[in-house]
C-alpha cells in the first residue's frame, strides 16, 4: 500500500511519504527506549491501545482536512462540526439502540449540509477557505452555546461498543477510521473526482482552462471533510457516551489536523500530497503524546515540544519536496491525465 | 459510498463484539442518572435545579466537622464510606488523572497538591504519584484513565474530571478495578467513587455574590456579569443562582462571555459605560477583575460594587481602590484533600461519601489579614490555598514552580 | 496558498493607481475596491454604532475607541506584511502573550528597568521574527506550520517559565504607554498614546510600502518566481516581513500591558483576529494584493462590530454567530466587487493591485483608457 500511492507522481510522493514513515519509525524507536527507562513496555497491549485510540479522532478529521488542503482550501470549522455531530446524534439516540441508525444518519446529514455550504461559499462566493470556514466555525459555535447547555443526549450501549471494543490492541474505531481512509484513497486514485481535485488544487486556472469544472472537486472536498469530522464526533459520542458542545474545541482539532496533514507531506498550497502520509503524521503525534505522558512531562512543556517537533519534522523533507519549480512542471501532467480521462 | 461504509463498519463491529474480543465495560448507567443529563435547548433555566440550589443554600450555614484550622479536612456530617477493606500497610502508588492546569486556580492547587505529596511521601504513606494531564480534553482524559487501569500499577486513583457526564464512563471503569477512587472538584454522574471531594458548589457562590450585590445596590441598578465561558457546569451554576437572585431583587443584569481575557473585559466594560451607568460588576472568576476596575477608572466613572474571587490581583486592587466588594471563594485548598483521603483510606478510616468542604467568601474585614498572609505571592495566587503549613511555603508558591 | 501563475514576468508589477484621474474620482474608484470598501464598511458600522448609542459619537469617546483599537490595528498591519508576501503568521498571539508576561515579571515596580526591558522585548521580537522568517524561507517549511510551531513552543515555554501566571502588573510608567495619553486637548479631552503610536506606525507602514521593499514584497507575494528572476533576494525579503510582524506584535503587547494589564490570556486569539482584519481589509490570502491601511481599517471594522453587538445587547451566546455571518458576508461582497472590477482586465493572472482594479474597470475606461503609466516597474516616483 505504501509504495505506489499516487500513480502519476512516482518518485516525489514516494519519497515524501517514505520520509514521513521513517520519521514515524524514528519516533517509535525513541519512544520505546524512553518508555523502557521508565520501567514500562512500549509494546504492551495497554500502551499500544492508548496510542491507537489517540489516532482515531484526529485521524478522521485529518483525512478530511487532507482532501480540503489538496483542493487548495482549508477547513477551520472541523472542531465545531465534530461537537455538533456528537450532540445531534446523541440527542436523537437518547439512549435507545433503535435510534442508532437515525442518529448516525441525521448527524452525518447535518455535517454534509455544513460542508456543502462551506464548499459553496468558497467556490461561488469566492471567499477564501480560511475565512469561510473560520466564519462557519463561529456560526456553529454560537449556535452550540445558545442551544446546548453542557452535555446532551446519550449513546446506547450498542453504540458505545464501537468506542470500547478492540481486536487485540486495535480499537474498532481505528479500523473504521482506516476504512474511511482507504475509501478516500481509492476516491483520489481511481475516480475522476480525485484527479480533478489534484488538478484544481494544483492550479485552478489551468484546470479550468483544461475543461475541469473547478467547483465540484472543492465542494466535494469540503463536504467530505465535514462528514469525516462528523464521524469523529460520532466516535467521541461512543467514547464519552454523551454529546458535548465543547468536545471538538477541546482537542484543538483545527490546527492539529492541518499540522498532521502537512507533517504527512501534503503541500499546504494544495495539489500535491496524499492520505497515507497524513495517517503517518497522525501516528507521529499519537506516539509523541503518549511518550510525553509516560515521561510525565509538564503539561506546558508538552505544547512546546509539539511545536518544535512539528517544525523539525516538516523541515526534514520540506526543503526538497516543496520545490516550486518541480511542482509546476508536474502539474500540467496531472491535467493532461485528467484530460485523457475526460475523453 | 459512505453510508454503505458505516453499515459495513457497524456490521463488522457487531461481528467482532460477538467474537468476544476485549471490550471495555459499557454497561448502561442506572436509569436514575439520565434525568440530570437531559438538559436541552433553552435559556439558563435548564442549569437551575431548585433542589441543588436549596441544598447549597442550607450548606452555606451548615456546621462542619473537624478542626477549623484545617479546613481541607472539614466536612459536613453525612453518609460515610467504610474503607476497612482497603486497610493496608506500606507506601502506596497513587495515579492522578488531572483535567488540566490551564488556569491560575488549577495551577495554584496543583502546586499545593505536590507539596502535600512530599509530606506524605516522607511519611511513607505514598510511594509515588503518577500524573497524566489531559490538557482539558475529555477524550484524552478517558484514555489516561484507561492507561492507568491497564499499565499504571496503581493502588489508588485520584481523578479531577474535565467534565461531568463525559468522564462518567472512565470513572466507572476505574471503580471496577476494586481500588479506591477519589474524585474531586467537578463531579461525575455515578456514586461509585470512594469519596467525592468538593467545596459547597456553584450555587453557593452565586447566592453569596448576588445577595451581596443586591444588598448594596438599589432596585433597577445595572450589573454587568463577566463570565468565562458557557457550558461548564460549575460555572453555569454560579450564574444560574445569581441570575435568579438578581431577577428577584429587580437588578438589571446583563451577561458576557470573556474567556477571562482582560482585553475583552475592558472593552466590554468601556462599552457598557458608554451606554450608561454601571452600578455593579459580577464575575464568575477573579481573573481579569483588575481590568474591569481599570475600565471604570479610565472612563472616570464611579467604581462599582463588585464581586471577584480570592485571587491576589483582585484582593490587592480592591484594597487599593477601596471599592465595596466581596471575594467569593471556590476553596483552592481542596487540592490537598485527595491525598489526605488516600492516607485515611489505606489506614481503614471511614471517609465521607460526599466530602463537602467549607466555602466561605472573604469579606472586607478579613481582607487585610489575607493580604498580609500572602504578601509576596504572585497576582495569580489564591489567598485560600491552604498550604501555609507545608514544607515549601512560601517559596514554591512565590516562585510558582509547576512540577 | 497562492495560485501560482503562468504569466510573463512583466506582469509582476501592478500599475500604480495614484497616477490616474483626479483625486475625487480616485477616491470614488478606490472605495469600490475591497481595499477601499472596508473603509465604507467601517463607516457604516460607525454610523450604526452611533445610532445605537449616540454618546459614542462624541469626540472624546471616539478617540478613546481609536486608542483601544490601536493594538489590534497595529497587529493587523504587521500581519499584512506577512500575508501580502504570501505567508501566514500564526505566532502573533503567542508573541504578545510572551511579551506581556515578560514585561510583568521583569520590570516589576522598578522604573529604572523600563528602558532595558523595553529594549529586550524589541530584541525578542526581532529574534522571533528572524526564526519564523528563516525557517520559512531557508528550510522551506510552510509558514503556517513554522508559526504554528512557534506559537505552541512560545506559549508553552512562557507558561512553563512563569508557572502560568505573571507576578503582577509592571510599574505605572511602563503601563502608561498603553493606558495614558496627552491630557487637556481641546474637543478631544485626551489623546491616548496608543492612538499616536498607531498614527506614527501607519504613516511608517505606508511609506515603507511605497519604497522598493514594499513594492517587491507585493511582487514576491504575487509571483515569487518572477520576483526571484527579477533579482530579489526572496529569503531576506520575506524574513524582514516576519520581523515586522513580530515587532508589531511586540508593540501591541506593550500597549496591551497598559490597556489590559498582565495576564497569560492577553493576546490569545490575536493571530486570528489580525488575519480576519487583514482579510476584511480586502487583502488577499496568498499574497500579492492589498493595501496596508485597509488592514488597519479592517481592524477598526471588526472592533466596531464587537461594540455594535455590545450596544445592541445581542445575547452573549449568539455573538459568535453574528460575527461569523458578517465576516463571511463582508469578504464575499468584497470578492464580488473585486471580480467585477477586474473582469475586463482580461483576467490578468498577475492580478492587479486592488487599488488599481477600478482604473481598468468599464466604468472608468472611457476617461482613462489604459493610459500607459511611466515608471510602473520599479519603485515610486
Amino acid at each position: 500500500m505504501s509504495a505506489v500511492e499516487q500513480g502519476g507522481r512516482r518518485s516525489v510522493t514516494l519519497t515524501s511519504t517514505g520520509i514521513v514513515y521513517l520519521v514515524l519509525v524514528f519516533v517509535v524507536v525513541l519512544a520505546a527506549i524512553l518508555t523502557a527507562t521508565q520501567g514500562r513496555n512500549f509494546f504492551s497491549t495497554g500502551n499500544l491501545t492508548t496510542i491507537l485510540t489517540g489516532t482515531g479522532v484526529l485521524g478522521f478529521i485529518a483525512v478530511g482536512q487532507t482532501l480540503v488542503i489538496l483542493a487548495g482550501s482549508l477547513d477551520l470549522s472541523v472542531p465545531y462540526v465534530t461537537s455538533l455531530s456528537s450532540l445531534v446524534a446523541g440527542g436523537i439516540m437518547a439512549g435507545q439502540s433503535s435510534n442508532v441508525l437515525a442518529g448516525v444518519v441525521a448527524a452525518l446529514a447535518v455535517c454534509a449540509v455544513i460542508g456543502l455550504v462551506n464548499g459553496l461559499v468558497v467556490t461561488l462566493l469566492d471567499v477564501h477557505g480560511f475565512i469561510a470556514t473560520l466564519g462557519m466555525g463561529l456560526i456553529i459555535s454560537g449556535y452550540l452555546a445558545t442551544n446546548y447547555k453542557g452535555s446532551h443526549g446519550e449513546a446506547p450501549r450498542s453504540f458505545r461498543l464501537i468506542g470500547a471494543t478492540r481486536i487485540g490492541p486495535v480499537p474498532i474505531s481505528v479500523l473504521i477510521m482506516l476504512g474511511c481512509a482507504v475509501l478516500v484513497i481509492l476516491m483520489l486514485r481511481r475516480t475522476r473526482l480525485g484527479m480533478h481535485l489534484y488538478a484544481v488544487g494544483g492550479n485552478r486556472e489551468v484546470a479550468r482552462m483544461s475543461g475541469v469544472r473547478t467547483t465540484t472537486p472543492v465542494v466535494a472536498a469540503h463536504l467530505l471533510s465535514s462528514v469525516l469530522a462528523g464521524m469523529a464526533g460520532l466516535l467521541l459520542l461512543s467514547r464519552l457516551s454523551v454529546g458535548s458542545p465543547t468536545i471538538g474545541s477541546q482537542g484543538g482539532y483545527d490546527l492539529m489536523s492541518i499540522a498532521a496533514v502537512v507533517l504527512g507531506g501534503t503541500l499546504l498550497a494544495g495539489g500535491k500530497g496524499n492520505v497515507l502520509g497524513t495517517l503517518g503524521g497522525v501516528a507521529i503525534f499519537a506516539v509523541l503524546d503518549n511518550l510525553m505522558s509516560v515521561m510525565s512531562l509538564n503539561a506546558f512543556l508538552k505544547d512546546a515540544v509539539r511545536g518544535l517537533v512539528i517544525v523539525a519534522a516538516v523541515a526534514v523533507y520540506a526543503r526538497r519536496d516543496t520545490h516550486r519549480r518541480l511542482a509546476r512542471f508536474e502539474r500540467p501532467s496531472v491535467t493532461d491525465r485528467v484530460l485523457e480521462e475526460a475523453r | 459510498m459512505r453510508r454503505k461504509l458505516i453499515r459495513g463498519s457497524v456490521a463488522v463491529a457487531a461481528v467482532v463484539a460477538l467474537a468476544a474480543c476485549s471490550t471495555d465495560d459499557v454497561d448502561d448507567p442506572a436509569p436514575q442518572a439520565e434525568g440530570s443529563s437531559e438538559e436541552t435547548e433553552g435559556s439558563s433555566e435548564e442549569w437551575f435545579v431548585q433542589a441543588d440550589y436549596d441544598e447549597q443554600f442550607e450548606q452555606r450555614s451548615a456546621t462542619f466537622e473537624g478542626d477549623p484550622e484545617q479546613p481541607w479536612l472539614q466536612y459536613i456530617d453525612g453518609e460515610m464510606t467504610d474503607t476497612s477493606s482497603f486497610a493496608a500497610k506500606g507506601a502506596k502508588k497513587v495515579c492522578f488523572s488531572n483535567a488540566s492546569i490551564d488556569n491560575p486556580w488549577r495551577q495554584t492547587g496543583w502546586i499545593t497538591m505536590n507539596e502535600q505529596l512530599k509530606v506524605l511521601q516522607d511519611a511513607g504513606v505514598i510511594s509515588e504519584m503518577e500524573t497524566r494531564d489531559a490538557q482539558a480534553d475529555d477524550n484524552t482524559q478517558l484514555s489516561d484513565i484507561d492507561y492507568f487501569i491497564s499499565e499504571g500499577g496503581c493502588d489508588a486513583f485520584v481523578i479531577s474530571p474535565n467534565s461531568t457526564a463525559a468522564l462518567t464512563p472512565g470513572v466507572e471503569r476505574a471503580c471496577e478495578t476494586g481500588k479506591p477512587v477519589i474524585v474531586f472538584d467537578r463531579g461525575v454522574e455515578t456514586d461509585c467513587p470512594t469519596t467525592f471531594i468538593h467545596p459547597i458548589g456553584g450555587y453557593a457562590w452565586g447566592i453569596d455574590t448576588a445577595e451581596f450585590l443586591s444588598e448594596n445596590l438599589e432596585e433597577g441598578d445595572k450589573v454587568v456579569a463577566l463570565r468565562i465561558l458557557p457550558g461548564v457546569d460549575v460555572l453555569e451554576h454560579r450564574w444560574a443562582a445569581a441570575e435568579k437572585i438578581f431577577e428577584e431583587n429587580g437588578i438589571d443584569a446583563v451577561d458576557y462571555f470573556t474567556g477571562a481575557d482582560p482585553t475583552e473585559i475592558k472593552s466590554i466594560i468601556s462599552d457598557e459605560l458608554a451606554k450608561g451607568d454601571v452600578h455593579g460588576v459580577w464575575m464568575d472568576a477573579g481573573d481579569g477583575a483588575v481590568a474591569a476596575i481599570e475600565a471604570f477608572e479610565d472612563a472616570g466613572a464611579d467604581l462599582p460594587v463588585m464581586t471577584g474571587e480570592d485571587e491576589m490581583s483582585f484582593l490587592r486592587k480592591w484594597e487599593e481602590t477601596g471599592l465595596t466588594g466581596l471575594a467569593p471563594v471556590y476553596s483552592n485548598f481542596q487540592w490537598r484533600t485527595p491525598l489526605l483521603a488516600v492516607e485515611k483510606i489505606f489506614k481503614g478510616e471511614e471517609v465521607p461519601k460526599e466530602w463537602v468542604l467549607p466555602q466561605v467568601p472573604i469579606t472586607e474585614e478579613e481582607r487585610a489579614q489575607f493580604l498580609e498572609a500572602n504578601d509576596g505571592m504572585p497576582d495569580g495566587h489564591y489567598a485560600k490555598f491552604g498550604g501555609e503549613d507545608l514544607p515549601g511555603y512560601p517559596d514554591v508558591w512565590q516562585e510558582r514552580i509547576i512540577p | 496558498m497562492s495560485a501560482p501563475t503562468v504569466v510573463p514576468v512583466s506582469g509582476a508589477r501592478p500599475p500604480i493607481p495614484e497616477h490616474r484621474g483626479g483625486p475625487g474620482r480616485r477616491l470614488v474608484e478606490a472605495l469600490q475596491t475591497p481595499g477601499g470598501g472596508v473603509f465604507v464598511l467601517a463607516a457604516l458600522l460607525l454610523v450604526a454604532v452611533v445610532v445605537a448609542n449616540p454618546s459614542f459619537g462624541e469626540p472624546g469617546s471616539l478617540i478613546r475607541f481609536v486608542g483601544r483599537t490601536a493594538p489590534i490595528a497595529i497587529a493587523a498591519m504587521g500581519q499584512y506584511f506577512v500575508i501580502v508576501s504570501g505567508e501566514f503568521d500564526l505566532s502573533m498571539g503567542a508573541v504578545i502573550t510572551a511579551q506581556v508576561v515578560m514585561a510583568g515579571n521583569l520590570i516589576g515596580q522598578d522604573d529604572g528597568k523600563v528602558v532595558p526591558v523595553l529594549l529586550l522585548m524589541i530584541g525578542l521580537g526581532v529574534l522571533i521574527g528572524l526564526v519564523n522568517g528563516l525557517l520559512t524561507t531557508l528550510l522551506k517549511v510552510p509558514s503556517f506550520i513554522v508559526t504554528l510551531g512557534t506559537m505552541l513552543a512560545l506559549s508553552g515555554l512562557v507558561l512553563y517559565l512563569t508557572g502560568g501566571a505573571a507576578t503582577g502588573n509592571p510599574a505605572d510608567s511602563f503601563r502608561n504607554i498603553g493606558r495614558g495619553g496627552i491630557q487637556g486637548v481641546p474637543v478631544l479631552e485626551v489623546i491616548p498614546y496608543p492612538a499616536l503610536i498607531l498614527l506614527v506606525l501607519a504613516v511608517g507602514a505606508v511609506v515603507l510600502m511605497r519604497r522598493p521593499f514594499g513594492r517587491t514584497l507585493i511582487a514576491a507575494g504575487d509571483n515569487p518566481e518572477a520576483a526571484r528572476l527579477a533579482g530579489t533576494t526572496l529569503w531576506w525579503l520575506k524574513t524582514r516581513a516576519f520581523v515586522l510582524s513580530s515587532l508589531s506584535a511586540t508593540v501591541a503587547g506593550i500597549i496591551l500591558v497598559g490597556y489590559a494589564g498582565v495576564h497569560p490570556s492577553v493576546g490569545r486569539g490575536y493571530e486570528f483576529t489580525a488575519i480576519t482584519a487583514v482579510v476584511l481589509g480586502g487583502v488577499v490570502l496568498g499574497g500579492g494584493r492589498g493595501w496596508v491601511l485597509s488592514a488597519a481599517a479592517g481592524a477598526f471594522a471588526l472592533e466596531l462590530l464587537f461594540s455594535l453587538l455590545n450596544f445592541l445587547g445581542v445575547e452573549s451566546t449568539w455573538r459568535d454567530t453574528v460575527q461569523g455571518v458578517i465576516i463571511i458576508a463582508a469578504v464575499a461582497v468584497a470578492g464580488r466587487a473585486w471580480s467585477a472590477g477586474r473582469r475586463p482586465a482580461s483576467r490578468s493572472p498577475a492580478g492587479p493591485d486592488p487599488a488599481t482594479s477600478p482604473a481598468t474597470s468599464p466604468a472608468t475606461s472611457p476617461a482613462s483608457p489604459g493610459t500607459p503609466v511611466p515608471g510602473t516597474t520599479q519603485g515610486e516616483s
